[in-house]
Parts: structure tokens; C-alpha cells; sequence
């Protein structure tokens, strides 16, 4: 080939290139996932470049600084209509703001603070070598018991790579609700799937217990991610297309020219049922439904407790979020499909979740299983196929997030030498000794039965009433059924902790720091004022319901 | 200041008289009796200010309504605080207020030596200001609120004494009954509500010009909404079956007895019959037991009268067989509503000034009841003498005096409810006033008649008979003059008549015997039973302990059985049953709850044994699951 020709290749291949557009991308709107994800590269540097006796305090300041930033953006959105009038998709199709992605991201990103000051507690744990620690590993490469973890130990290290990964997860949590379409779910899901995988394995106590907990959450986590990507795929060969919008259109025959290099699949109902169901398969492993919930006890109870606490929360709220919006937005038009599977899903989890509880003795298994339960009565809101559906679900879980929140906080707190004391016979006669902290624990308890003047019984009744109006009674009655038996083992430990003689060398309650005290304290807040006065927030809700298309 | 606006003072002044005693404290004590009969003399005042101004106005505009606030307030759900002022309750407001403040006065002396004057006078009160609230609410819901509240004042009065045991207990038994009526009351109201969707007295009631709702619903709802009204009239007015707390209610001071227990509280169901005409009229099978229970407790009441020789129980006695008189005139429809309240005004005066008589008596025998302990005490006592005699009088319906011109018209007007039921009626009334001669010449004769039977006591103390001070003797005489001209002032000429028929209608009904017969009967009849009485108590000396008797005498000591009937059919059945329900719940319910709860926890056992701690195995559950998912999708499709 001649220079000239080469030349020519050149000056000519520019012109077309010059005629593809930049992609438009919001960055306004998507500042908050931004702002997030900027922490959290921050948060990296900080690891490769302060001091690390500086690390800690630079990194809460950092994290703190970048939530209460992207939940003011998110507030700034929602106020500037975004949630209702100008709810739109960014980023060329990839991010939808409408209402449910900025009230899931707005409580994602609370629950990720108050998550974050049980992170930061260094007053719990007893001072090692005159080095206060966290709830994590020294050294998270070191073999549990070996000497290089006691010197690790002796040298007073602590593992502030927690607060970049709960930033990358948290920033994962915000894109996963507000995805619109398959890659950038499943992209979403990873992102904030790896973070919480390791943050699983960093237990300062229990360290085999944690790291197994960590190597079961993977497994089966990315068992769960292989059917959902091979669901995406399905999906795509029956759309041909990944957007939701565009799958939407094809389910309802709206969307007919046939690509012509999915000519034989195009169109072909079973790709799209058994499509559709791995990927729900993925979500509902997610929130932790039966029968895809078997991780959820042994990871709660093995995870640090912070994280456990965080976890339970934030990742219930945006695998929901992520849920309403595929039953909502690309698969309305097979609603007569998924709602009797849903139905049965949701059943089982209920049930499921309460019975197995009734003969837990862990306090954190016990609230693992609790959570499964609850997970089945949020179903029962997603199920009610409404606007009302929606806004429950979505008051359901900002309540939900803060009682789970500030009870896995107040788990910290009841201690012995081995650290947590997590049995339940460790618990009893609490109230006794420190009636406080009981009581506290106690409010939460009676928000997880859903006693009314709690934000538990606000939630549970708006989801309840919403899918009683979507014709699911029979739902609302085993739901009932399901909460009656779990106000049994609620209310089991309220009794233990106040009815039954302490015990001689029971456990001792911490007095923590500041910061666990305000995630405590912010959870019976919110626990209290959702209960008492939860109007204005179910209007808010309400407002928030509408899913843009 | 219009006059409408002075509705609702009638009942303040009393309500602000019971808070201040009550809240008020020992500072009050000297003072205390003073304020409460000011207070309710205040009311009387104003009563009477009202009374002037309705006068004012013509026949037909003489109805003053206030609506003070919206109480309850939720759509289709409107309940007012709103007062109706008309005749009827104007009629109640004076009775009740000028009544009540001669009773208050005359506490002053009667309760003299009690500690607890103060709060007595605030429960007092408490009374007015209910019994007001009762009658001039507006709508059901209101005077329910009323009459709960004299259901509490009579409950707090009954038990003033509370140290003894008899009052303590007659002060439940009295709650306990009146409950019974209650509930006919609120369920009443839930049934108007259902039916009409209103409670109010305007739109429920209407006027004569225009009827209102109460017309429109068919004849069995308004059968059952009227009986469940008479079962709370029963209740409030202590007629047969609710009848039995009322001579317990005795042990309430005396005052309290010719207060509520005789001339105001009691009356409160012939209030509610009267009110609800226009259920009533509409519901013709209702009326008929509104009639037979009148009947029948004009009977028992007069019965047990005869056999009582505690004052104050023969004069309870009395009482119930004279409401009953005042429900079988209601019970006639508008034949019969003005006199039901024309004898409820005149029995008022009477009674309250019987009953006090009956307290003067005590005052000066050291609190003895037992008639065969008095005898001759017309000369220790000439005042209280001659006003009781005047009240007795007045009772028997005595020509000319007030008992006379309003039972001879409900007499008559039994009559002239027409065919059997009408000779039925009247005959039964007729044999009442008889009865009435008797048990009251008795009462006279054993009281102030006779030779003086007291003897000391265990401790040797005798009593002294001495006539009352000024501040009692005064109420009594005001309300002798009230009872010997009160029928004149109403009867003649049909004034009362005039005055109610706006409220209440009237008919004259198409009596197969004459007016003058009635009359005359009822003067025979009256002569009769008391020449009987005479014969029995006048003629023989009294024996201080009392004879054996016939077997209805006896049974008529017991209160004919009532407490015995009871405590067989109610309180032994209750036990049964309640013991039977404790059975089903410790065995069914029980067994039920917990055979679940012991299931749900086998069960949870058995479940968690799933949970093994195996990836692997929860990873074969993932797939199992997911397996399922989307068979059941698919199938759903199939389907």
C-alpha cells in the first residue's frame, strides 16, 4: 500500500468517525452514583498513600462527607422534580431517574451512614496493645491464628479497606435500582455483590466463622449471577435488545421488526419465561427469598456485625428496587405469568422465614431469619401490581432498613470476653441490667412484628393493604398468619430480656462512642416518628410511585 | 343576648358548681354547701329567664336550639354538641332545677353533721348538670353522654356511705341493672345510626309540619329500635324487669332518694319514651309493651309498697308504681304523652316532698326506718306532719290536690285506649290507685298515727322526735304548696295541655266510659283503699314486730322474689355459663393454640435440620428452586 493510499485511509476513516455523537450522559442526575464512586477511588489512594495512623480518620471523613453530599443531590433531584414531572432515562438508555430510584437511592444512602458509623465504632472492642479497633480483621491476608495475624494484632493494624469497599458497594446499590437495562443491572449487581463478599470475610472475632461465611455468600452468590447473566441472555435473544423499554415493547407486540440475526428466536415465548424467571432467580437470591434465601442465616450470623447490619438493609432495598422495576417496567404485559409464581414465592418466604425462626438461638440467625420473613411480606406489596404497591414497598423498606440497621447495632453492644455474645440464653434478664439498651432493643422488636405506633405496623399494614386491593387476599391472610407467628419469637426475647433472672456471668453492655450511639438513636427515631406520624412519609412515597418507562 | 345563647349556662352552672366542690378541696368545706345550692338555684334563674321568653313566643315557635361545637365531626358521621330547648324539656329543666335547689337547700341541714358535706353537694351537682344535659341534648349521642352521667351521680350517691357495706353493694347492684339498660340505649342509637344515618332530633323526629326520617323506615326496625329505648327506659326508670335496684338505691341519703330516686332521674325514661314519639308512634307493637310493662309495674311497685316497713322502701315502692302510671301514659301514644308528663311534674313535687318527710322523720328518730318504730309523731312534728299529709294527700289523688288531675286523666285515658286492651289497662290503673290509698293511709297511719312505739336502743339511747330546722322544713313546705295547687294550676282549663300538645300531639281517644265515671270510680276506689287501711293500722294498735303474713305478703317483703329470681336465672346461670366457657377455652381454645404453636415449633425443627451449613447443598436447593420457577411459569403459560 502506498504512503498516499495510506494517507488517504486516514484522512478518510476520520470522517466517519467524526460523525458518531458522544454519547449524552447527565452527569448532573447521575452525580449522586458519582460522588459515591469518587469516595471510593478516593478511599483507595488514601490506603496507597496516607499514613495509616491517619487512614482511619481520613476515611470516614471522606465517606461521611461523599453520603451526606450524595444524599443532598438526591434531595436537590427529587426537589427539582425529577422524581415526578421530569422523571426521565439518562446516560443513552442505561439509568432511569424517576421516582422509586431517587426514594431507594435517598434511603441507600441513609442506611449507608448510619451503616458507616457502626464501620467506624472503635470503643466496643477492647484496646489491643493500646490500639483501639473495629469490628475487622487486623490483617484480613493473615491466617486466623497464625503469628503473622498476632503481629498484626500487636501492631495495632486495622483494616480501613473497609471504607472503600462499602463505598463501591453502596455505589453498586444506587445504579442497581435505577438500571434500565440488563447489563447495567447485572453490572450493578456485581459491583456492589464483590464488595459485600469481602467485607463478609473481615470478622476481628470468629474469624473462621466469618471467612466461611464470606466463601458461602461467594459461591452461591456467583451460582446466582451465572443464572441471572444466562437469563440476560435468554432475554436478549428473545428482544433482541437489553433495554427494558425495548423488552417491554416486544412482550407486548408492540415492537414487531425482526432483527434479522435472531430471526429464529425472536418472539419465542420460552426464552422469555425462562428468561425472565433466572433473572428474578438473581434478584430474589438477592433479597433473600425462599427457596433461595439458605445463605442468608449463615452469612448474617458469620459476617461482622456491622456489615451484617448494613447488608441486611441496603441490599434489601436496592435488590427491591431493582425487582419492582423489572415486574413493573419489562414485564407488566406478562403479569398473568409471574403473579402466581410470585404468590408462591411469596407464601414460602413468609411462612418459611417465621416457622424456621420460632427455634433459632442465635440472636443474629434469628434476625437472618426475621429478615426472610419480612422479605415475603414486601413481596406481598410488589405482588399488589399498583401505584399503591409501589409506595408501600417503598415505605416498607426505608422503615425496614432502620429498625434492621439500628437492632444489628444494638447487637454490638451485649458483649463477653469471646466478643458478641450472640446466643439468646446469653440475653436474658438484658432488661435488669441495662434497661436501656433493652427497651431500645425491645422497639425494635415490636417494629419488626409490626406492633402499630411503630414504623413497623405503618409498613406492614400499607403493604397489606395494597395487595388486599390488588386482589391478593389469600395473601394477606397467610401474611397475617405468617406475622402472628413471628410476633412469637419477637416477642420470646422482649420476655427473655425482661422476665428472666440474669444470669451470674452474663454478658456485659458496651458503652459505645458516639457514633454507634447515633445509629441507635436514629433508628428509634425513625422507627418512632414512621409509627406515630407516618403520612407524610407514605405520601412521600406515594409521590415516589411512579416508575418512568 | 338572645335567649338561645342561655341554654347552654343551664348546664354550666352546676357542671362549674361540681368541679369547683370536687376539685376544690378541704378549703372548701365551710362554703362548699353554699356554692352548690347557689349554683343550682343559679340555673333555676335562668330556667325561669327561659321560661319567660318561650311564654313570649307563640305556641308553635317556642323551640330554641344552640349549637355549641361539632363534637365528632367525620363524614357521614356528625355528632353535634347542640341543645334543643322546647316545651318538654323546658318543662324538665324547671322541675329538675327548681326541685333540685329545694333538695339542695335542704341538704344543708339534712347532711349537717356529715364530713363529706362538700363533696355530697358536688356530686349533687354533677347530677343537675347531667340530668340538664340529658334533656336538652339535640340528639341521641349527646343525651347518652347525659344519661351516663346521672347513671354515675346516682351510682356515687347510692354509695355515699360507702362504709357500710349495703349502700357500697346497692350502689353496684344499681350500676350493674342500669348497664343492662344502657346498652338498649346505645344499641338503639347504633340502629337509628344504621337506619337513618342521623341521631339528631331534627331530622330524626321532625315536627308536625313535616315529619321527619323516623317515619320513612319499615315497622320491624323501628319496633326493635323502639324496644331497645323502652329496655333503657326500664332500666334508668326501674321498671319491671330492670325494677330491682331501686329499693336498694334507698341507702343513698335521704335527699338523694326524693332527688333522683323519685323526682327527677327516674323519670328520665318517660323523658325517652316521650322524646321518641314519633319512633314510637310509627311502631304500634312496641307501644303495646310499653303499655303492659306500665302496667304491670304500677301493679308490682304498689304490691311491694303495701308490704314495706321501712319508710323509704314503701315510699320506692311508690315511686316505681307511679312511673309506671307515667310509662303506661306513654306507652298510649298521644293519647296519653301529656299526662305521663303532667304526672311526672306533679309526682316530682309530691314525691320529693314525701321523701322528704320520710328524712325529716329520720332527722328526728335517730335515723330509724322501721315504721313500726314511729307512731303518733304528729304532735313531735307538726311541720313535717302536715306537709306529708298533704303529699299523702296528693298521691292517693285526693279531689282537687295535684295526684288527683293527672292520674285521673291517665285513667282515663287507659280507657280510652279502645277494646280489651283499653278495659285491660284501665282496670289495672284502677286497682293501682286503690293499692296507692292503701300502702300510703298506711304509711300515714303507722307514722304519725297511733300510739309512740320506739324504745331505746342497744345502747340505751332514746329517740327524741323533734321537728327539723328552718333550712329543711322550708323545702318541704314549698313543695306541699306545690303538690296541693300543682294539678289545679295544669289541669284546669287544659293550661299543661296546651302548653305540650306543640311537642308531643294529642288525641283524645274514644273512651267507652265517661269522664265522670272514671272520676267517680277512682274517688271510690280511693275511699275503698283507704278504709281498708284504717281498718288494718288505724282501728288496732301497730304490733311492734311484724306478723308472719300471707304468703303474697311475704313474697311482697322479698320484693316479689325479684332478687331471688335473679340470682337463680342470672347470677347462677352467668356462673354456668361463664364456667362452661372457661371449660371450652382451657381444653378447645387452649388446645388449639397451643396444638399450633407445638406444631409450628415441631415444624420449625424439623426445617432448620435443612439448613446443614453445606454450600453444596444449598446451592442444589438454588437450582431445585429455580428449576421450579420456571416450570411453574412455563406451566402457568400452558394453563
Amino acid at each position: 500500500m502506498s504512503a498516499a493510499a495510506v494517507h488517504s485511509l486516514w484522512t478518510t476513516a476520520a470522517d466517519p468517525i467524526s460523525k458518531i455523537d458522544a454519547p449524552k450522559i447527565e452527569y448532573g442526575q447521575l452525580s449522586p452514583t458519582l460522588i459515591i464512586v469518587g469516595a471510593a477511588i478516593l478511599g483507595v489512594l488514601i490506603e496507597a498513600f496516607v499514613p495509616r495512623r491517619s487512614r482511619y480518620h481520613a476515611q470516614v471523613f471522606v465517606s461521611v462527607v461523599a453520603l451526606c453530599a450524595a444524599f443532598a443531590v438526591v434531595v436537590a433531584l427529587a426537589a427539582d422534580g425529577y422524581g415526578t414531572t421530569k422523571a426521565h432515562i439518562a446516560a443513552m438508555g442505561a439509568i432511569a431517574v424517576d421516582g422509586p430510584s431517587l426514594f431507594l437511592q435517598g434511603t441507600i444512602l441513609l442506611a449507608g451512614l448510619v451503616g458507616l458509623f457502626t464501620f467506624a465504632e472503635r470503643r466496643l472492642d477492647p484496646e489491643a496493645h493500646g490500639n483501639r479497633v473495629d469490628s475487622f480483621a487486623a490483617q484480613a491476608a493473615s491466617v486466623p491464628g497464625s503469628d503473622s495475624e498476632k503481629a498484626a494484632v500487636k501492631a495495632g493494624f486495622t483494616t480501613t479497606e473497609v471504607f472503600p469497599l462499602l463505598m463501591f458497594a453502596v455505589a453498586g446499590m444506587l445504579v442497581f435500582p435505577s438500571a434500565n437495562d440488563l447489563l447495567t443491572l447485572f453490572i450493578a449487581l456485581e459491583v456492589f455483590s464483590l464488595p459485600l463478599y469481602l467485607l463478609c470475610a473481615l470478622a476481628r472475632r470468629k474469624r473462621l466463622m466469618s471467612q466461611e461465611a464470606a466463601v458461602k455468600y461467594f459461591l452461591l452468590g456467583a451460582f446466582a449471577s451465572a443464572f441471572t447473566l444466562f437469563g440476560i441472555a435468554l432475554l436478549y435473544g428473545y428482544a433482541g435488545s437489553v433495554s427494558y423499554a425495548t423488552i417491554a415493547q416486544v412482550v407486548d407486540g408492540t415492537v414487531t421488526d425482526v432483527d434479522p440475526a435472531l430471526a429464529n428466536t425472536m418472539g419465542n415465548d420460552a426464552l422469555l419465561l425462562i428468561g425472565g424467571a433466572m433473572v428474578l432467580m438473581g434478584l430474589l437470591f438477592k433479597v433473600g427469598a425462599v427457596p433461595f434465601h439458605m445463605w442468608t442465616p449463615d452469612v448474617y450470623q458469620g459476617a461482622p456485625t456491622p456489615v451484617t447490619g448494613f447488608m441486611a438493609a441496603a441490599t434489601k432495598v436496592a435488590a427491591f428496587g431493582a425487582l419492582l422495576r423489572l415486574l413493573y417496567v419489562v414485564l407488566p404485559g406478562l403479569r398473568w405469568d409471574w403473579r402466581p409464581v410470585m404468590w408462591a414465592v411469596a407464601i414460602v418466604t413468609m411462612l418459611g422465614g417465621a416457622i424456621v425462626a420460632i427455634t433459632q438461638t442465635d440472636i443474629k440467625r434469628l434476625l437472618a431469619y426475621s429478615s426472610i420473613a419480612h422479605a415475603g411480606f414486601i413481596l406481598a406489596g410488589v405482588i399488589a401490581t399498583s401505584r399503591d404497591g409501589v409506595s408501600s414497598v417503598l415505605f416498607y423498606l426505608a422503615a425496614y432498613s432502620f429498625v434492621t440497621i439500628g437492632a444489628f447495632a444494638v447487637v454490638t453492644l451485649v458483649r463477653d470476653a469471646g466478643g458478641e455474645a450472640t446466643h439468646l440464653s446469653r440475653w436474658a434478664g438484658l432488661g435488669r441490667r441495662s434497661p436501656l439498651v433493652a427497651a431500645v432493643f425491645a422497639v425494635f422488636l415490636l417494629a419488626f412484628a409490626g406492633i402499630p405506633l411503630t414504623s413497623g405496623f405503618a409498613g406492614k399494614f400499607a403493604v397489606f393493604k395494597a395487595a388486599a386491593e390488588g386482589g391478593a387476599g389469600p395473601l394477606v391472610v397467610i401474611g397475617v398468619i405468617s406475622s402472628a407467628i413471628a410476633a412469637f419469637f419477637y416477642i420470646r426475647v422482649i420476655v427473655l430480656m425482661f422476665f428472666s433472672e440474669p444470669r451470674p456471668e452474663g454478658p456485659t453492655v458496651a458503652v459505645p462512642s458516639p457514633l454507634t450511639m447515633a445509629t441507635i438513636g436514629i433508628g428509634v427515631a425513625v422507627t418512632v416518628v414512621l409509627g406515630v406520624a407516618p403520612q407524610y412519609f407514605l405520601d412521600l412515597a406515594n409521590q415516589a410511585g411512579v416508575f418512568v418507562r | 343576648m338572645n335567649a338561645e345563647n342561655l341554654i347552654a349556662l343551664l348546664i354550666a352552672a352546676p357542671l362549674l358548681g361540681a368541679a369547683v366542690l370536687l376539685v376544690g378541696g378541704r378549703r372548701l368545706d365551710a362554703v362548699g354547701h353554699w356554692v352548690g345550692t347557689l349554683l343550682s338555684a343559679a340555673s333555676f334563674v335562668i330556667g325561669v329567664i327561659l321560661f319567660a321568653d318561650l311564654l313570649g313566643k307563640d305556641a308553635e315557635h317556642r323551640t330554641l336550639t344552640q349549637h355549641l361545637f361539632s363534637w365528632i365531626p367525620v363524614e357521614g358521621f356528625q355528632a353535634d354538641v347542640a341543645f334543643r330547648l322546647d316545651q318538654l324539656s323546658m318543662t324538665f329543666v324547671l322541675l329538675i332545677t327548681g326541685v333540685g335547689s329545694l333538695i339542695h337547700l335542704y341538704s344543708i341541714g339534712y347532711m349537717e353533721h356529715d364530713e363529706r358535706r362538700r363533696r355530697f353537694f358536688g356530686y349533687l351537682n354533677l347530677f343537675l348538670a347531667a340530668m340538664l344535659l340529658l334533656v336538652l341534648a339535640d340528639n341521641y349521642l349527646l343525651l347518652y353522654v347525659g344519661w351516663e352521667g346521672v347513671g354515675l351521680a346516682s351510682y356515687l350517691l347510692i354509695g355515699f356511705w360507702q362504709h357500710k357495706p349495703s349502700a357500697a353493694t346497692a350502689a353496684k347492684k344499681a350500676f350493674l341493672v342500669n348497664r343492662v339498660g344502657d346498652m338498649g340505649l346505645s344499641i338503639a342509637i347504633m340502629l337509628m345510626f344504621t337506619t337513618f344515618g342521623t341521631f339528631a332530633f331534627g331530622p330524626l323526629l321532625g315536627t308536625h309540619a313535616e315529619p321527619g326520617l323516623a317515619g320513612g323506615a319499615s315497622e320491624g326496625k323501628l319496633t326493635a329500635i323502639a324496644l331497645m329505648l323502652l329496655l333503657a327506659a326500664c332500666g334508668k326508670s326501674a321498671q319491671v324487669p330492670l325494677q330491682s335496684w331501686l329499693g336498694d338505691a334507698m341507702e343513698g341519703p335521704t335527699p338523694v332518694s326524693a332527688l333522683i330516686h323519685a323526682a327527677t332521674m327516674v323519670t328520665a325514661g318517660v323523658y325517652l319514651i316521650v322524646r321518641s314519639a314519633a319512633i314510637f308512634n310509627a311502631a304500634p307493637d312496641a307501644q303495646l309493651v310499653v303499655t303492659v310493662v306500665g302496667a304491670v309495674t304500677l301493679l308490682f311497685g304498689a304490691i311491694v309498697g303495701c308490704a314495706k316497713d321501712d319508710i323509704k322502701k314503701a315510699l320506692a315502692g311508690s315511686t316505681m308504681s307511679q312511673i309506671g302510671y307515667m310509662v303506661l301514659a306513654a306507652g298510649l301514644g298521644p293519647i296519653g304523652y301529656v299526662f305521663a308528663i303532667m304526672h311526672l311534674v306533679t309526682h316530682g313535687f309530691f314525691k320529693a316532698g314525701l321523701f322528704l318527710g320520710a328524712g325529716s322523720v329520720m332527722h328526728g328518730m335517730n335515723d330509724e326506718v322501721d315504721m313500726r318504730k314511729y307512731g303518733g309523731l304528729r304532735t313531735y312534728m307538726p311541720v313535717t306532719f302536715i306537709t306529708f299529709g298533704l303529699g299523702y294527700l296528693a298521691i292517693i289523688g285526693f279531689p282537687g290536690l295535684s295526684g288527683f288531675f293527672s292520674k285521673d286523666k291517665i285513667i282515663e285515658a287507659a280507657f280510652a285506649k279502645g277494646g280489651t286492651e283499653g278495659w285491660i289497662l284501665g282496670g289495672a290503673a284502677l286497682l293501682g290507685a286503690a293499692i296507692t290509698a292503701y300502702y300510703m293511709t298506711r304509711v300515714m297511719l303507722m307514722t304519725f298515727f297511733g300510739e309512740k312505739r320506739w324504745q331505746p336502743d342497744e345502747n340505751g339511747n332514746e329517740p327524741h322526735p323533734h321537728e327539723s330546722p328552718r333550712v329543711m322544713t322550708i323545702p318541704m313546705i314549698v313543695l306541699a304548696v306545690g303538690s296541693v295547687f300543682g294539678g289545679a294550676i295544669f289541669g284546669i282549663g287544659d293550661r299543661f295541655l296546651h302548653w305540650l300538645e306543640p311537642v308531643t300531639g294529642h288525641s283524645h281517644g274514644d273512651s267507652p266510659v265517661s269522664a265522670l265515671t272514671v272520676t267517680l270510680a277512682t274517688v271510690v276506689v280511693l275511699v275503698i283503699g283507704g278504709a281498708i287501711a284504717y281498718a288494718q293500722y288505724g282501728r288496732r294498735p301497730v304490733p311492734a314486730v311484724a306478723p308472719r303474713g300471707s304468703l303474697l305478703t311475704r313474697a311482697a317483703r322479698r320484693d316479689l322474689l325479684q332478687d331471688d329470681f335473679n340470682h337463680v336465672v342470672l347470677v347462677r346461670g352467668g356462673e354456668h355459663l361463664t364456667r362452661s366457657l372457661v371449660y371450652v377455652d382451657h381444653t378447645l381454645v387452649d388446645g388449639v393454640v397451643n396444638g399450633t404453636a407445638a406444631g409450628f415449633g415441631g415444624l420449625s425443627g424439623r426445617l432448620r435440620r435443612v439448613q446443614n451449613g453445606f454450600a453444596r447443598s444449598y446451592a442444589v436447593s438454588m437450582f431445585g428452586g429455580v428449576a421450579l420457577l420456571i416450570a411453574a411459569t412455563l406451566l402457568m403459560r400452558a394453563v
